[in-house]
């Protein structure tokens, strides 16, 4: 393997970090008002992931960041021609972020409601924009020979991108609900559970849906493969919840995305940005990847602080393993 | 406005309000981190109190910077997509660096700091504030180092059109990096360091009557504050010093300009201030005060060394770099026209002395408030709080005057050419800029600015919230029952 093919590994295996962590962070605030129902409840879901969101955010800084180290033009490209999609995507995640800081600031039910909105919307925006950018990003983009977009702001979106933002969106939910049945007790574990064990096929169908699509489109005979293992992998998700073993049923969720991510990226390969206008125009790993100079050195950064970062975001989760539940959260104490 | 003016206010709007929480969390972040150590070293609870107080107005600060640096990381790709597509080959390896080897461990440890209390051992805990803002000091680093870049590239060659990567070792111990660094942390650490000041004066006079027992706290707050401050000018002063002797050589339009030097002057004297207009191009009508030969001084460490003008490096630049733009419909009206190579006069001449004098004025403040508390003194003047609650926007203010300055001097490149060689990199701002539509850029102008114009509301309420409130509002309620050992120690 060429190291631009390298890096391409790299970045696929970056989104699966954010996917697979900031996931089930989206899940936990678009299902704040439906499994928190009291007060106290919603601040169960929010201490759920108040130590490790933000650190899970930042997969998706490196990832933007190791595209530009990596792939210029891709970034380049991407970003500019997805423009309006990532600024809400943007203003969703700015939402996010303060609200979780500052919804316990101020003991005042209309602060904390204002809040619990920012926090909802932010979540749903936020699972939706990735959804979409991802899957456009691999059926095909309106670019020109310059790598710039032909048509106006709103080009990209086609009807696989709405079926990509359902998709992500679904996943994250189910996500989310199991990472709250695996770190919370009482009332909230119980509910989250049964919507999962109810709705969860539904939330899932898009994504199937999608892979699908990716699969008649793009796909070979090995990919089925993976298709069979994201499908088996949320099964058994969905028994081993229902036995109550929710750790299992968190770790299967963790295959299903991973084998999203497989499939995704091997249908993006040999390309980074393919273009809608004319196959010709598509940006290719070999065309868009920096010097091998560039790549060397940015391989050796990602040897040495990838492993680190696994170790201390690892210890995080082991650091704060306990369940949390209603009777665990202190009284409001602020001025 | 076209989409290059547009692009232009957008990022200068979006980074300098960025840098309004950057320089705080910095700053604060350390001297939080000593606090805690003093408490853990010595176990004196007036160290506990500081650690708690200035601890909670770090966080509030902190989430605004997490969210304004976010926009921070894509703009370049959204806005600048032609400046990303020509620098990605450098430019883009420090911003990954500070991702993976900062942001990951500044959010990680921040996370363990704020919830781990009472889940981890006590020197554990500490161990994560450290990490957190030593973590904090890296991110400046590697930031500065890709902007540093910017403003005097080096360790690339010229290879397809772009420039590309020889040497990460030269880029990352660029001269202008490691001028910028202790530069910019210092600024870090002046404004942390009126924050103290102000706050702790704001509240060593409200309980002037009513000792209560936390004045402790307050008295020392001033009196790190003050130090910190002093300290951070004269490592301001210093590697200013040394800045501005690196601008002459790698950057001499900026320096002209700052000074408003129209002609060159052997010996060239510094101005102290200007009345008239700066930006009149024949300058007859500016009346400048100098202080004779200071200029020469600051350029070459020689009081009757020559400086050079604006007028005679426009004949210079123009030989260069080109006299027009190139006739490119892209480039809107730009195309085809001569290339203005002087920065707005009017915004580096004053940018450059706001910079110095706010800074100066708020180490100042912090000297009078060390000796108006000296030995155990309680100022009585309405005027110390108000003198010191005002003095915190002073390094604020500082800081934003030199970037300002430092961003539109260079002007009208985005990437300034090396004088010194390698042939053919660099890049005018003009030519950087996406292809967007102005309804676009407008929209993401309008929403950011209505966003962080919003944000900045409720961080001022709230800290301004947190400060009033003193010590009783961070430290932890006695624990009473039984039954409250199961409750988190802090939960949001
Ligand atoms: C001198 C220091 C400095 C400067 C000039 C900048 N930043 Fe910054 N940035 C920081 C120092 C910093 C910091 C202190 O490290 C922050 C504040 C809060 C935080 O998480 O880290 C930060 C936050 C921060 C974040 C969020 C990190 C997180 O989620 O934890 C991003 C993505 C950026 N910045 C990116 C940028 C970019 C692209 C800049 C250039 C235009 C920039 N910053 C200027
Ligand atoms: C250290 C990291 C930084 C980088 C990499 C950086 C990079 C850039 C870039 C790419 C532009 C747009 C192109 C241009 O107008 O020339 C710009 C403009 C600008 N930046 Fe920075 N910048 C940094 C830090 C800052 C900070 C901290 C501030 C202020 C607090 C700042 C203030 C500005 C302003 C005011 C402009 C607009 C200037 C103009 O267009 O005339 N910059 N910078
Ligand atoms: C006598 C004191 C000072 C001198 C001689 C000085 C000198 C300079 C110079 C020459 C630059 C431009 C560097 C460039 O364009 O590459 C600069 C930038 C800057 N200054 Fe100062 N400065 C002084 C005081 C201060 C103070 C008190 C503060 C803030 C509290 C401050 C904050 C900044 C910042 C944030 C920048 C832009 C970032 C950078 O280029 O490092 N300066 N200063």
């Amino acid at each position: 393997m060429d190291l631009a093919t390298l890096w391409f590994v790299i970045i696929a295996m970056l989104w699966l970090g954010y996917l697979f962590l900031e996931g089930f962070d989206f899940g936990v605030g678009m299902l704040l008002p439906v499994l928190g129902r009291t007060d106290r409840e919603r601040r169960v879901l929010i201490n759920t992931i108040g130590p490790v969101w933000d650190g899970n955010e930042v997969w998706l800084l490196v990832a933007g960041g190791a595209t530009f180290a990596a792939f210029p033009g891709w970034y380049a490209s991407l970003f500019s021609v997805a423009y309006i999609p990532l600024l809400l995507f943007l203003l969703a995640l700015i939402g996010r972020g303060v609200a979780f800081e500052y919804r316990g600031k101020v003991d005042s039910a209309r602060w904390r409601r204002a809040w619990d909105t920012v926090i909802v919307t932010g979540s749903w925006v936020a699972a939706l924009g990735v959804g979409a950018v991802l899957t456009t990003n691999v059926v095909g983009l309106p670019i020109g020979a310059d790598g710039n977009r032909i048509g106006g702001p709103l080009a990209m979106v086609r009807w696989e991108t709405l079926l990509g933002a359902a998709a992500v969106a679904g996943y994250a939910i189910v996500h989310g609900a199991v990472f709250l049945a695996l770190k919370t007790d009482g009332d909230v574990r119980e509910r989250a559970r049964n919507l999962v064990l109810r709705l969860g096929p539904v939330l899932l169908a898009p994504l199937v849906a999608l892979l699908l699509v990716i699969q008649l489109r793009y796909g070979s005979g090995w990919s089925w493969l993976v298709l069979l293992v994201v499908l088996a992998a949320a099964v058994v998700a969905y028994l081993r919840l229902a036995a109550g073993r929710e750790g299992q049923a968190f770790a299967g969720l963790g295959v299903a995305v991973t084998g999203t991510v497989v499939a995704l990226f091997a249908a993006l390969y040999p390309n980074v940005l393919p273009s809608t206008v004319d196959p010709a125009f598509s940006l290719s790993i070999a065309e868009t990847a920096n010097s091998p100079y560039t790549l060397t050195v940015m391989s050796w950064v990602a040897l040495f602080g990838t492993p680190a970062v696994l170790v201390y975001q690892g210890w995080t989760y082991w650091v704060f393993r306990q369940r949390i539940s209603a009777e665990h959260i202190p009284p409001v104490q602020v001025p | 406005m076209d989409v290059l003016d547009l692009a232009r206010w957008q990022f200068g709007i979006t980074t300098v309000y960025h840098f309004l929480m950057v320089p705080l969390t910095i700053g604060l972040a350390l001297l939080v981190a000593g606090m805690q150590t003093a408490w853990v070293r010595t176990g004196k609870i007036v160290y506990l109190k500081m650690t708690k107080f200035w601890g909670k107005l770090l966080l509030i600060n902190f989430a605004m910077g997490v969210v304004t640096g976010i926009v921070q990381e894509f703009q370049f790709g959204m806005n600048w997509n032609e400046y990303s597509r020509f620098v990605g080959d450098v430019f883009g390896a420090p911003l990954a660096m500070e991702g993976l080897i900062a942001f990951f461990v500044e959010s990680t440890f921040l996370g363990l700091w704020i919830f781990g209390w009472d889940r981890l051992p006590k020197r554990v805990h500490l161990a994560c504030a450290w990490a957190f803002s030593l973590a904090t000091i890296a991110s400046a680093y590697f930031i500065l180092a890709a902007n540093s870049w910017m403003q005097h590239p080096v360790g690339v060659k010229f290879v397809d059109g772009r420039p590309q990567m020889t040497s990460i070792g030269d880029v990352l111990t660029n001269n202008t990096v490691l001028a910028a660094f202790p530069h910019t942390i210092a600024g870090a650490f002046a404004v942390a360091a009126a924050f103290l000041v102000g706050v702790g004066a704001w509240w060593l006079w409200r309980n002037r009557e009513a000792a209560d027992e936390h004045r402790q706290v307050w008295r020392n707050s001033i009196k790190l504050g003050a130090l910190t401050g002093l300290v951070a000018f004269v490592v301001l002063v210093i590697s200013g010093d040394f800045q501005g002797k690196l601008m002459f050589q790698q950057q001499p339009m900026k320096m002209a300009a700052a000074e408003a030097l129209c002609s060159t002057e052997q010996p060239a004297g510094f101005s102290l201030f200007a009345v008239g207009d700066v930006g009149d191009p024949d300058c007859e009508n500016v009346k400048s005060f100098t202080m004779p030969a200071l200029l020469s001084f600051l350029a070459h460490g020689d009081v009757s060394s020559e400086v050079k003008g604006v007028d005679d490096l426009i004949t210079e630049y123009r030989e260069r770099y080109g006299t027009n733009y190139p006739d490119d419909p892209a480039l809107g009206d730009l195309a085809g026209k001569p290339i203005e190579y002087v920065p707005n006069l009017p915004v580096t001449y004053w940018g450059f002395r706001l910079m110095i004098g706010f800074g100066a004025l708020s180490a100042g403040f912090g000297l009078v408030a060390l000796w108006l508390t000296r030995r155990g003194r309680i100022p009585r003047s309405r005027w110390f709080p108000r003198l010191g609650l005002l003095a915190i926007a002073a390094p604020f203010l500082a800081n934003s005057a030199g970037w300002i300055f430092t961003e539109m001097g260079r002007q009208p490149f985005v990437v300034v050419p090396n004088p010194t060689g390698i042939d053919g990199v660099w890049m005018f701002t003009a030519t950087a800029v996406s292809r967007l539509s102005v309804g676009e850029i407008w929209t993401s102008l309008i929403a950011l600015t209505t966003v962080y114009g919003v944000l900045a509301v409720v961080e001022v309420f709230l800290l301004r919230r947190y400060i009033r409130a003193g010590i009783e509002g961070v430290m932890p309620p006695k624990p009473t029952e039984e039954s409250d050992r199961d409750v988190l120690s802090f939960a949001y």
